[in-house]
């Protein structure tokens, strides 16, 4: 990418197809993340089929291709010759708008996140603020999906994940919050600078309890196991009763979109993004993708061992514990920032 | 008072949730128990209630004599029977069908033959394409008989002793 600016510099100085350029530049950076994150999101699904097999002493799917390698693209095919059915009662335009404003935000909030020092699409200074208000944008797609079914389970199902998903953003926004001030910069290129220096100077060990309560709230935030009242396949229909085929399937990259945002925000936030652990080996772009994917791991193994919280549970742990647990948490970071100890969170 | 603040001191600390994690922690690299099935098979008794066949004797007279005792016994009214006198005055079927959607694999019938003639088979794998499909007819018994004796002959020996 630096190799290229210049003759892109260059060319932008060449008059009339100055703006055809960026246009088309921008839109290839675009493409550049966008296709490999698909790609990421089939894996994924593998992945966690693998993974919740191999912890349930199966083996999980390993007939599509070797070691199962083509089974995201046969499932794919399949959901893709699948009819999609709209309902006679339903609105039509917001039926559809509502896959698509599930999905489209989860890939727009990519736009600000730092790959690599330089490697970022769109290097704005408030970042963490474009990122906490696209991912509020997706509670959207539930709600006017549920409603657009117009169908009592979906729309039940909709109040019930927006209602959970907009109280584990609080719960979210205030364990970033942390990280804020311990950073002083809300631009997610400096909040992973500020870390630099190896394993131990990163965010998730002076902001543990944040960590933890960031990432738990991340689960629930994605409505995953063991908070994901929203899909429930089991016993409980969420606000997609009424989508099938492709439709149904765009709730679910969604979802898989989101699952690897919040992993990504979270190696971001404090496990030192693309930094290295150890200080004499190199940075790089490599350790944010380990990064993430330990995050996506410890992700699969919660769906594997914890049973589906009810309903009113969720809202107590968000509303009465977590909440709380940040918010203290907060002023004792204030707090300890004014007192020697400050150099632990710089 | 201090149970309490202990319980809450551990639920902060998610004690009960890393147990939870640790265990299927350990499990994600148990041995696997899955059985690649038309590759791999779980072994299987000589007992196996499968596939219903006819059997004939060594020098190939069917040992069927009509008695119709599978027929009476059959809890599920699966069999069917039609007998009449053949020209060696001898009693034999001319009709025995067995209906394979009505069956419920008890092996009453086999038990009930006084000549070893119905046996239930080791095979569980077949299938009917169309509607009657699954209606076998004495032909079809037959057939899985000639074709599967040695088998069948080998678990009867099996299990002699017991019966």
């Amino acid at each position: 990418m630096e190799f290229f600016e210049p003759i892109m510099t260059w060319l932008q100085h060449q008059s009339w197809w100055a703006a055809f350029i960026l246009t088309s530049w921008t839109i290839i950076k675009i493409i550049a993340i966008v296709l490999p994150l698909m790609g990421a999101l089939a894996y994924l699904t593998l992945a966690e089929r693998k993974v919740i097999g191999y912890m349930q002493v199966r083996i999980g799917p390993n007939r599509v291709g070797y070691f199962g390698l083509l089974q995201p693209i046969a499932d794919g095919v399949k959901l893709l010759f699948k009819e999609i059915i709209q309902p006679t009662a339903s609105n039509k335009f917001l039926f559809f708008l509502g896959p698509v404003l599930a999905m489209a935000p989860a890939l727009a909030a990519w736009a600000v996140v730092p790959f690599d020092l330089n490697l970022i699409l769109a290097n704005i200074d408030a970042g963490l603020l474009y990122i906490l208000a696209m991912t509020s944008i997706g509670v959207y797609g539930v709600i006017i999906a549920g409603w657009a079914s117009n169908s009592k389970y979906a729309f039940l199902g909709s109040l019930r994940s927006a209602a959970q998903i907009v109280s584990y953003e609080i719960a979210m926004g205030f364990a970033l919050v942390g990280v804020l001030m311990s950073a002083g910069s809300l631009n997610l290129g400096k909040i992973v600078l500020a870390q630099s220096g190896g394993f131990w100077q990163w965010y998730w060990l002076p902001l543990f309890p944040l960590f933890i309560v960031y990432f738990i709230s991340a689960v629930a935030e994605t409505n995953r196991a063991p908070f994901d009242v929203a899909e429930g396949e089991s016993e409980i229909v969420g606000f997609h009763v009424e989508y099938s085929g492709m439709a149904f399937a765009m709730f679910f990259l969604a979802e898989y979109a989101n699952m690897i945002l919040v992993c990504t925000l979270a190696a971001l936030m404090f496990l030192g993004g693309w930094l290295s652990p150890l200080p004499f080996l190199p940075d790089g772009f490599p350790w944010l993708l380990l990064k993430v994917a330990f995050m996506l791991f410890f992700m699969l193994w919660f769906r594997a061992t914890f049973p589906r919280y009810r309903y009113d549970q969720i809202m107590r742990l968000g509303w009465k514990v977590f909440i709380p647990i940040t918010l203290v948490w907060i002023v004792v970071v204030g707090g300890l920032m004014q007192t020697p100890l400050a150099y632990l969170f710089h | 008072m201090l149970n309490k603040i202990k319980y809450a001191f551990s639920s902060l600390m998610l004690v009960e949730l890393l147990k939870g994690m640790a265990l299927t922690g350990r499990y994600l690299f148990a041995r696997k128990i899955t059985i690649q099935y038309p590759e791999e098979r779980t072994p299987m008794s000589p007992r196996f209630r499968g596939l219903h066949a006819l059997r004939r004797y060594p020098n190939g007279e069917e040992r069927c004599i009509a008695c119709k005792l599978c027929e009476a016994v059959c809890p599920a009214l699966a069999i069917t029977i039609e007998s009449e006198q053949r020209e060696d005055n001898t009693r034999r079927t001319t009709r025995y069908d067995i209906d394979l959607t009505k069956c419920i694999f008890c092996g009453l019938c086999e038990e009930s033959c006084p000549v070893d003639s119905i046996v239930e088979t080791r095979i569980f794998d077949y299938h009917g394409e169309k509607r009657g499909d699954l209606l076998y007819t004495k032909d079809m018994l037959l057939a899985v008989g000639d074709k599967y004796e040695a088998q069948i002959a080998a678990d009867r020996a099996a299990d002699a002793k017991y019966r």
